[in-house]
């Protein structure tokens, strides 16, 4: 076969677990194995790594240790977040009301459709504007009294948006709701400080910074109250059954730490060469248009569309040229939807089926962007002439 | 230029015959990649029934056998033109009371014409198919289509309406080996789908029943109407025109002192003509929608043999070019079971020199 380049540009799909990472994981498999939960002092050499890692992100985002809750996932999380806060309030009697925006991840979402469906929830999907930023007034009118919790994504995956998360969630707080938000995307960038930010509720998934797949940790605030969706031990105070997963816990914990320890090198450099990508897109790619917000955005994320260009087709053909990306509309079975992200935001069905996604990482060379743009003209052009025969 | 450098997509289906011209072309050192069309699906129109084609079971062998290859896997959206221009066409030719080839004009639109043009985009020279059939040239470098080594395995019947264009950028990898060789191929290359039957039904058929498809999309061919003779004269009803070919003699639910046969459908009417043994062969036939494979009408009649039928033997016969989409074939003996809708393809010897589709007897 043909020797291919090889840019990966699919960061905020997953990202490579930092060496440091996996060395910092090592001994707790063959070393340090222990059941954490065991009183012998294999376990409890476990215990304190875990614990020593949970202190570690408490640090990070400002909370307390006993308010972090380790779990498989984002999902995981998300699910934890959302359906323990609205069977908690089932319980206690009453019906309600969820409140969501249509630019969640589908962990957020289909847990809210199942909620709805089976359990006879009632929501309140809010209206975003063309960036995909959720109005604040319409946040406060959707409200209600037997509203139980908010979930707004902190940044959007497939445009990169950012949300005026603290603003939002005072507007939960005068209202006594709780408010959840999705920090999968965010977490590694932006500031996770919960005090400053006000959240109640935040997911993060290590797999997104440069940490192991398979591992995310809930934020819930002291007093909050979550009826647990995975049933057993009474691991995590009761709220996440299941033994600790610990080499991947510490793996979580150190890449967090690396990330926020180096965050200012990293992020510029990720400006850098994102802006330098969607310069170079707007310029030279025929029909391309930037979604999101051009600011308010991941410094990591750059996501078009391209006029009369199907995304699966296009994914093809790039990754032939050795460039990896995706799209919100994607799909492995050649079925494609069109993004409901970009429809919420008011994109056309057409245009919502010519996305796609662009997130540089720490590997990401100048190199790698030229030729990308470079490719995709070329690309686009093709796949144009071809739509036209 | 070497096979390293040369790329081929190869479609593939799942099933054993694509996913060994796939292994065999990988052996042979191309750069390939594999490609599946996701089709029209009953489902996506809001039945149960869901396709034989590209279930989400198909696709992941296909991707399977793409993995253990090492090959990039690509799966293409192509249920609008194949919905337009395959589903709808076969229920528009039931409705004219003919018996439509859907895969000749699968391949005629979609394999080798649209999935062809996203190969080439592709940076690939050569699209390859799992069909049994090869591709050779003549001493003046025309591509000439021939039948596979194994005969009665030949599905070059349906490839038919290729053209030089077509054939220069195509590949039948498996049509070189016996047929009994391409399992054992299959299982040497350790490939998963090795004892998996090959499929016969149309691809777009959930469950093999194009009478339930009809019923659901075109109810009015299934209605019941008359059964006649020649002379008009009502002899009993049928029940619903697609349920009927030409040459049937059972189930027609008549009595009658000699045997009758379907001899013709009268769509106007929605009546089914029925008639005796003689009434029943023909020696000649008019084709239309006319393809040679050499790109250039034969300028005068030759003999040649005539399969009306993809599963019917090749019969000799005379080939009379009327212009450019039209010929009319006259057969040595009257042939039975000439069909309007189905292919007449005419053979010289191995070679398809091209064919048409059967509009009448004459």
């Amino acid at each position: 076969m043909a020797v291919r380049r090889s840019i990966y540009l699919d960061h905020s799909a997953s990202t490579p677990t930092d060496p440091r990472v996996v060395e910092a994981m090592m001994p707790y498999f063959t070393e340090i194995y222990g059941n954490p939960s065991s009183s012998h002092s294999f376990g409890r050499r476990a215990e304190r790594a875990i614990e020593d890692a949970r202190d570690m992100i408490a640090q990070i985002f400002n909370c307390k240790p006993s308010e972090i809750v380790f779990t498989s996932g984002g999902s995981e999380a998300d699910n934890l977040a959302i359906r323990g806060a609205a069977w908690n309030a089932r319980q206690a009697g009453k019906n309600g009301h969820l409140i969501t925006t249509p630019t969640e991840h589908d962990a957020v979402s289909r847990t809210v459709e199942q909620l709805a469906e089976v359990m006879g929830f009632s929501h309140t999907t809010l209206l975003v504007d063309r960036f995909g930023v959720v109005s604040e007034s319409d946040f406060e009118r959707s409200i209600r009294e037997d509203t139980v919790i908010a979930s707004l994504i902190y940044a959007n995956n497939e445009v990169g948006t950012i949300q005026p998360l603290t603003e939002l969630a005072k507007i939960a707080h005068e209202k006594n709701v709780l408010f959840h938000t999705d920090a999968v995307q965010a977490a590694g960038q932006m500031p996770l400080n919960i005090q400053a930010l006000g959240v109640d509720l935040l997911s993060i998934s290590a797999h997104k910074f440069y940490g192991p797949k398979g591992v995310g940790a809930l934020y819930v605030r002291d007093g909050i109250e979550l009826t647990p969706s995975q049933s057993g031990g009474s691991h995590e105070s009761g709220r996440r059954a299941g033994t600790h997963n610990t080499p991947f816990i510490v793996g979580m914990a150190k890449a967090l730490q690396l990330a926020y320890e180096e965050s200012e090198i990293h992020l510029a450099h990720y400006r850098a060469m994102r802006d330098r990508l969607i310069d170079g897109v707007l310029s030279r790619v025929p029909n391309a248009q930037l979604t999101g917000h051009p600011e308010q955005r991941l410094p990591s994320h750059a996501s078009f569309i391209f006029d009369g260009i199907e995304s699966n087709l296009l994914l093809s053909h790039l990754d032939l040229k050795g460039i990896a990306a995706s799209s919100g509309s994607a799909c492995k079975t050649g079925n494609p939807e069109p993004s409901g992200v970009l429809l919420a935001m008011g994109y056309s069905e057409k245009e919502a089926l010519s996305s796609l996604r662009l997130t540089v990482g720490r590997q990401t060379t100048a190199e790698d962007i030229d030729y990308t743009v470079t490719t995709l003209a070329e690309v686009v052009e093709k796949l144009a002439k071809l739509a036209l025969v | 230029m070497s096979n390293a450098d040369t790329r081929v997509v190869v479609a593939m289906s799942g099933g054993v015959d694509s996913s060994v011209a796939a292994a065999l072309l990988v052996e042979q050192g191309y750069d390939v990649v594999g490609m599946m069309m996701r089709l029209w699906s009953e489902e996506t129109i809001g039945g149960r029934v869901n396709n034989r084609c590209c279930t989400p079971d198909q696709m992941a062998d296909a991707r399977r056998i793409a993995d253990k290859l090492d090959i990039p896997f690509y799966v293409l959206d192509t249920k609008d033109v194949f919905r337009e221009k395959i589903v709808e066409f076969f229920i528009d030719q039931h409705r004219q009371g003919v018996t439509p080839n859907p895969c000749m004009e699968c391949n005629r639109h979609i394999r080798f014409d649209w999935l062809q043009g996203h190969a080439l985009a592709l940076d690939a020279e050569y699209l390859a198919t799992g069909h049994y059939a090869r591709i050779d040239r003549d001493e003046n470098g025309q591509f000439l289509l021939k039948k596979g080594v194994d005969e009665s395995k030949d599905q070059s019947y349906v490839l038919s309406v290729m053209g030089q264009e077509q054939l220069r950028h195509a590949m039948f990898p498996v049509g070189e080996h016996p047929k009994s060789e391409v399992r054992k191929i299959a299982e040497k290359f350790g490939l998963p789908t090795a004892s998996k039957k090959d499929s016969q039904d149309l691809c777009f058929l959930g469950d093999g029943d194009y009478r339930r498809f009809l019923n659901v999309y075109a109810p009015e061919v299934m209605a019941a109407g008359p059964i006649v003779r020649k002379t008009g004269e009502v002899i009993g009803e049928h029940q619903g025109l697609a349920n009927y070919t030409i040459g049937q003699r059972k189930g027609l639910g008549i009595y009658a002192p000699e045997p009758l046969y379907v001899i013709g459908m009268n769509p106007y009417r929605n009546a089914l003509v029925v008639g005796t043994a003689d009434e029943l062969g023909a020696t000649a036939l008019i084709a239309k929608r006319v393809n040679w494979v050499s790109g250039e009408t034969p300028s005068e009649p030759f003999r040649a043999e005539v399969k009306i039928r993809y599963k019917a033997m090749a019969i000799p016969a005379w080939v009379e070019p009327v212009g450019d989409d039209e010929f009319r074939v006259e057969f040595d003996e009257p042939v039975r079971d000439i069909t309007p809708g189905q292919g007449a393809v005419i053979y010289n010897g191995d070679t398809c020199l091209g064919g048409g589709i059967i509009q009448r007897q004459n």
